[in-house]
């Protein structure tokens, strides 16, 4: 059983179709990548999975049950979900930012348990945060507040994560730690799927990739199969080639085609 | 570097309460007739001389709670809009309640009702409160996003405001204006245990709404896509913040009339003590929501003048500059709060 299961999704927003009869899973242990050009559905593919985003038909499964059967607190107990728009409203304390992943386990409450305490350390040790645990969240770098937020998403401990261009914005090096957290989260036995533009970066850490465009699914797979110079152009509309040196094979993007 | 720092805020209600406690008792020993504190002691008690007592009792215990509850009301409605709404601007009159509350009052005024029946000023508060109140409670439910929800308040409070000033423009006689211009600038002299009574019980229902979404308030600080993925039911928190600013607020109103900017710089004042956490600030912004009041209608009273200063406009004069400095020093200081 997968953890997480989008069966022919259909989202619309009017008459515009932004998933058309969408198909994808997640399963425990993988690192997927989910990518495509801009308006292509992957934010609202997210969203559907966890059962923010209402379906015209198909269906959202998180655990095997459809997502519509599934409160608000059972479903954040098996989804931990970090969206692309992350405002920080008030200049709360990094630590109170992370705690608050515990919410769903009712540890975002003033006084967390220890089991929440724990989970909120340990996350906190994950992203590298422990020299900022008591600054404001309002007077990080970009780089610092990700980590932040990658924390608190961490923190909730759910089976499965759901990262929305958590490397958008990032330095190369910010890009390449925040997806071996995300490695990390995935070889211990965590579902992840991560929206990201870098083919290149989720060609190097992802186990799979999903390409999808126009709402639809255009490839699904292992980095080398989807994210070929053909899909590529297919998708993007740009040049791509692998290139294989002693490091192994990279992923090298070109010009616009034509 | 910013250092949240919340163990200062530790022993802050405790702090809060006593301050509320000990400006409720300077209240009742100020005033014309000054009452030494250990004959105040016997005047609480009931022990002491009865003229005393009666002055204590009638006038000036019921006075300084009013101050205090409407206070209370006004800082926790102020802390919650302004969690809920992450806008550090938020007060309870975006809702558009308070101007709905005036409304009520101006008309039982109007049509002379309080010449017949004293409490119908405040019934009609009331009601009107309770109408503003529903209709941003539909919108609550109904509205996907909070932003139309204050565009939906500041819509009625327009329509409230300008239907305030048609029935001032109306006014079928000058002590009627005179009555309605007087209420709306804010005062609790002369209220009684009876108009505690009438206002309290709305007051207390809107706080224990508004304090069952305190964790929903600090979720809400990630902002509201990543509270909902966090668990957070948003249509519930909307709803219940809404409605219970509008018991509280409008309950507020109904026993003092309009007062400003207690409830948009309370949260403010109290925010640095609690690490900045939204939920956290509830209490401690009602209680600093008291005792400011208290202290205010303190200094309404004590300042010579030939007609009494209303309560509302000392706050507004304490208030604005304050809420300037505020203004002010928060950008120096990066601080989002």
């Amino acid at each position: 059983m997968s953890l997480l299961a989008l069966h022919q999704a259909v989202v619309q927003r009017g008459k515009r179709v932004i998933l058309d009869h969408l198909d994808l899973t997640l399963e425990a242990g993988e690192l997927v990548a989910l990518v495509g050009p801009n308006g292509s559905g992957k934010t609202t593919a997210l969203r559907a999975l966890l059962g923010l985003m209402p379906l015209a038909s198909g269906t959202a499964m998180i655990g095997g049950a459809d997502v519509r059967t599934l409160g608000p607190i059972t479903r954040a107990r098996q989804v931990a979900y970090l969206p692309q728009s992350r405002p920080m409203a008030w200049a709360i304390s990094v630590q109170d930012a992370v705690a608050l992943g515990r919410f769903a386990h009712g540890g975002a409450s003033h006084r967390p348990n220890t089991e929440d305490q724990a989970a909120v350390d340990q996350a906190i040790f994950a992203c590298d945060l422990e020299t900022l645990k008591d600054r404001a969240v309002t007077g990080l770098s970009g780089g610092e507040l990700a980590r932040v937020h990658m924390a608190r998403a961490l923190a909730a401990n759910a089976p499965a994560l759901l990262a929305d261009e958590p490397t958008a914005a990032l330095d190369p090096l910010h890009q390449w730690q925040v997806m071996q957290v995300l490695a990390q989260q995935a070889s211990v036995g965590g579902g992840v799927m991560v929206v990201v533009h870098d083919l290149a970066l989720a060609a190097g850490v992802c186990s799979r990739i999903v390409l999808i465009k126009d709402g639809k699914v255009l490839a699904n797979g292992s980095p080398q199969d989807v994210l070929t110079p053909d899909n590529i152009a297919a998708a993007y509309g740009v040049r791509a080639h692998w290139h294989q040196d002693s490091q192994g094979r990279h992923l090298i993007m070109g010009a616009a085609l034509g | 570097m910013t250092v949240v720092k919340r163990r200062r805020g530790e022993y802050l209600d405790s702090l809060l309460i006593i301050g509320g406690l000990l400006a409720i008792l300077l209240a009742c020993g100020l005033g014309e007739t000054p009452i030494h504190p250990l004959d105040l002691v016997g005047a609480i008690t009931g022990s002491g001389d009865p003229a005393t007592s009666v002055i204590v009792w009638s006038i000036r215990l019921p006075r300084a709670l009013a101050a205090w509850l409407v206070g209370a009301a006004l800082g926790l409605s102020g802390a919650a809009l302004q969690g809920l709404l992450r806008n550090p601007l938020a007060e309870p009159g975006v809702l558009g309640v308070s101007v709905w509350a005036s409304l009520g009052a101006v008309i039982a005024i109007y049509y002379g009702l309080t010449s017949q029946f004293a409490p119908a000023m405040q019934i009609g508060a009331v009601l009107g409160a309770l109408l503003a109140t529903g209709v941003i409670a539909l919108a609550a439910r109904s509205l996907g996003d909070t932003v139309s929800l204050i565009l939906i308040g500041v819509g009625l409070s327009s329509l409230g405001g300008a239907l305030v000033s048609l029935a001032l423009n109306l006014a079928p006689n000058p002590f009627t204006l005179n009555d309605m211009v007087s209420w709306m600038m804010g005062s609790v002299a002369n209220r009684s245990f009876a108009d505690i009574g009438l206002s309290g019980p709305i007051i207390a229902i809107g706080a224990a709404l508004i304090l069952a979404t305190r964790r929903g308030l600090s979720a809400l600080s990630l902002g509201e896509e990543t509270a909902h993925g966090l668990g957070l039911d948003l249509v519930r928190t909307r709803l219940l913040v809404t409605v219970g600013c509008g018991l509280a607020a409008g309950g507020s109103v109904a026993l003092a009339g309009a007062i400003g900017f207690v409830g948009i710089i309370t949260p403010h004042l109290v925010r640095p003590w609690v690490g900045g956490d939204p939920g956290r600030a509830l209490v401690p912004s009602a209680l600093a929501g008291g005792l400011l009041l208290v202290l205010a209608d303190i200094g309404a009273r004590l300042v010579p003048s030939d007609n009494e200063l209303k309560l509302g406009v000392v706050a507004a004069l304490i208030g604005a500059p304050v809420f300037l400095w505020i203004a002010a020093s928060r950008r120096r200081t990066g601080l989002g709060a």
